[in-house]
């Protein structure tokens, strides 16, 4: 793999023996994923909101102009023969640092069987376990965005287990906190939200593969808060509650094709995803919105995108994505709250095109012609996300 | 929650009604290691190759059919020296399998046996993609196959106690078979040393170490940048100078930039099978070099 011309300080003419290990031969590997965007939206994001849906902070349309995306710093390696661990940071563009990922993970009980703790993203659905980096868009799909508040992480124990069959079969299952969106206060004595889920996956011939599964996430919140808008500084009157539990169900499937499997300068992935979300308890109001103080409510809603990502040369990639939402009718106690679907159904299309130069860096342009009610926003944007050191495998 | 119930006990029926399955499972990389182990082990393994001779092997995705294989296997027969870093690390995680892990006998891997070449001295991205442990496609030297046959023999002794006798006969035998196979092809290939051979990727490195061949320049600007027109022509004014008698390719890599070169410059280009199966004639190990050479040969004669 290396040139001799380019390294005239290798010891190329003389064999040896593998390079000895040096002192730092036990640092564990570091990873570090810096992006950037630059975002032309037409709508201020502050007030970005879609009508029956309470949102978080980050389902946000993201920041006007220049910005840091997410910035990303892994720290991994093998402890010793029985665990492997991996701490992730998450570096925001306001300056505010997160533990994204912080889990140590079993490799030695064999029959299958992997056991997880810390906070990691749940297994749940496809895209809920992929970092930012290796999505396909600049931000996710509405419903991930709706009923995951983005990406569902959160601190508790997951088990999985591989069935021993030539089809890739994989049931798992989590007990988490329930600290965050879609949960909320770490009900049930810090033992708010629960996930089992059953992965499917294989080949057909050399050049396609596939993936599918069913998840169910079951969370339980405790005075839960969201926004009326996307604004991060809310205030009291701009303020909902949610007192209840929540149970989505998940259904996806991912497709790949490469020609003889080989990915290097043409492929194609395919990937859908439906998301069944039912709630059950007390919702108040914000103030600014109703009068009508805590009601019982009890809805299902749901939401769907399905996306395509083809390269087809070396280098370029061109996406399509659609994305939507069904809000359920929450009656007449609700009318002008955030639950006041008011009519619309939410839903966005987006194209990307992305120009991959090396493994380790890619620029992405990409426009979003968001419908998701009251306005119809125009969202363009710009994104570089490079890799840095090492560069852990990533999942299928 | 029925069907998941059903489904859930077909599964726990198909682990135990399985076919009673070979002494010792094997998870074998690149094919030329299926192919050794095979060799060696006969009909005591059975046998999964991971992919296939016109596949990349820097570039694998880590697919759920191939965490799925790897689960049931007691050995890995791989490379190293990071040229499934790609792939092999998010397999052993999500495989849920102690016994290939890291360290442990079911973790074989070939550059750990033999000496490597082009270790480079520090590294760096701006080179390009380049491996830290040195150049890992150690099977262009039949040479090295012969020394990992030895260690690999002897991890099978270990994976499998109860055969060890079967595998330490059939190790003795293909030893005799390849060192007579070696001295041979070693006698055929005499005019290529010396020669002047331009690569399109920097994996031939042990190959013209062994017979002495010299290499006259790469398509690739650097180690895993697809060749770009530009340093193409210059690599074209380079060998006006100097000129080489052929530009080789791997049977997996496109051979648009290896025919270009050979129009421009009128040396041909040669397809080789890098790996077993990679050409109709490199139907095994022999195979394999038997037909690296003729090729070449034939391609010094135009």
């Amino acid at each position: 793999m290396i040139r001799k011309a380019l390294l005239l300080a290798a010891a190329c003419a003389v064999p040896t023996l593998a390079a000895a290990a040096g002192s730092n031969a036990f640092n564990p590997d570091i990873a570090l994923v810096l992006s950037g965007t630059y975002a032309d939206l037409q709508h201020d994001p502050n007030s970005y909101k879609i009508p029956g849906f309470p949102l978080t902070a980050d389902a946000s349309p993201g920041t006007r102009g220049f910005g840091l995306g997410e910035s990303e710093l892994a720290i991994y390696s093998n402890i010793d023969p029985d665990w492997y661990g991996m701490l992730t940071f998450s570096m925001a563009g306001d300056n505010t640092t997160s533990i994204e990922n912080a889990f140590v993970q079993t490799t030695s009980l064999g029959n299958g069987l992997t056991v997880k703790a810390g906070r990691f993203f749940s297994g749940v659905g496809y895209l809920n376990e992929q970092h930012s980096h290796t999505w396909d868009f600049v931000d996710m799909p509405l419903p991930y965005q709706a009923f995951l508040g983005t990406q569902y992480k959160d601190d508790g124990l997951q088990v999985r287990w591989l069935a021993p069959t030539d089809m890739f079969m994989e049931f798992g299952g989590e007990w988490m906190n329930g600290s965050n969106f879609p949960a909320g206060g770490s009900g049930n004595n810090g033992r708010g939200a629960y996930a089992a889920y059953v992965h499917f996956g294989g080949d057909v011939g050399y050049s396609n593969s596939w993936g599918a599964g069913l998840s169910y996430l079951g969370t339980k919140s405790l005075d839960r808060t969201t926004c009326v808008d996307t604004n991060s500084n809310c205030t009291t009157a701009n303020t909902d509650t949610f007192n209840g539990n929540t149970k989505l169900l998940i259904a996806d499937l991912v497709w790949k094709w490469a020609p003889n499997g080989n990915d290097y300068d043409q492929n194609l992935r395919f990937q859908a995803e439906y998301l069944q979300n039912r709630n059950d308890g007390q919702f108040t109001p914000a103030t600014s919105t109703s009068a009508v103080g805590t009601q019982p409510y009890a809805g299902t809603s749901n939401g769907w995108y399905v996306q395509a990502a083809y390269q087809f040369i070396h280098g370029w990639r061109i996406g399509l994505r659609h994305d939507q939402l069904h809000a359920d009718n929450p009656g007449a106690a609700f009318a002008g709250t955030t639950l006041d679907p008011q009519g619309y159904t939410p839903s966005r299309n987006s194209v990307m095109v992305d120009y991959t130069n090396s493994e380790f860096s890619r620029i992405r342009v990409q426009y979003n012609r968001a419908d998701t009610g009251l306005v119809t926003d125009n969202e363009w944007y710009v994104q570089y996300i490079m890799s840095l050191g090492a560069h852990p495998a990533h999942m299928f | 929650m029925k069907t998941f119930a059903k489904l859930f006990a077909l599964v726990l029926l198909a682990g135990v009604l399985r076919p009673a399955a070979a002494d010792v499972n094997v998870f074998a990389c690149e094919p030329e290691w299926g192919a050794l182990t095979q060799e060696l082990a006969g009909n005591k393994a059975d046998i999964y190759t991971a992919t296939n001779p016109l596949q990349d092997p820097h570039h694998i995705q880590a697919r759920p059919s191939l965490i799925a294989k790897l689960r049931r296997a007691d050995l890995t027969v791989c490379t190293g020296a990071q040229l499934e870093i790609g792939w092999m690390p998010m397999l052993m995680l999500q495989a849920g399998n102690d016994k290939i892990q890291n360290g442990r006998p079911g973790d074989f891997q070939a550059t750990l046996q033999v000496k490597m070449l082009e270790v480079p001295a520090s590294v760096n991205r701006a080179l390009g993609d380049i491996h830290p442990d040195g150049n890992p496609h150690i099977q262009t030297d039949p040479r090295n196959i012969g020394e990992v046959a030895k260690a690999l023999t002897a991890r099978l002794e270990v994976i499998d106690p109860a055969n060890a006798g079967y595998y330490a006969a059939r190790g003795a035998d293909f030893t005799k078979r390849w060192d007579a196979a070696i001295a041979r092809w070693e006698q055929e290939a005499k005019p290529l040393r010396g020669v002047r051979v331009v690569v399109h990727h920097d994996g031939w490195a042990y190959l013209f170490n062994w017979l002495g061949l010299q290499e006259a320049g790469a398509l690739e600007p650097k180690p895993g940048v697809p060749p770009s027109a530009g340093h193409l022509a210059e690599l074209k004014q380079e060998l006006a100078g100097n000129p080489a008698k052929m530009v080789i390719y791997a049977a997996y890599q496109d051979s648009r930039s290896s025919d270009w070169l050979s129009q421009q410059t009128g040396i041909p280009a040669v397809k080789l099978a890098f790996t077993v199966g990679g050409t109709p004639g490199a139907g095994d190990l022999f195979g394999l070099y038997q037909d690296t050479i003729d090729r070449m040969l034939k391609a010094l004669k135009k």
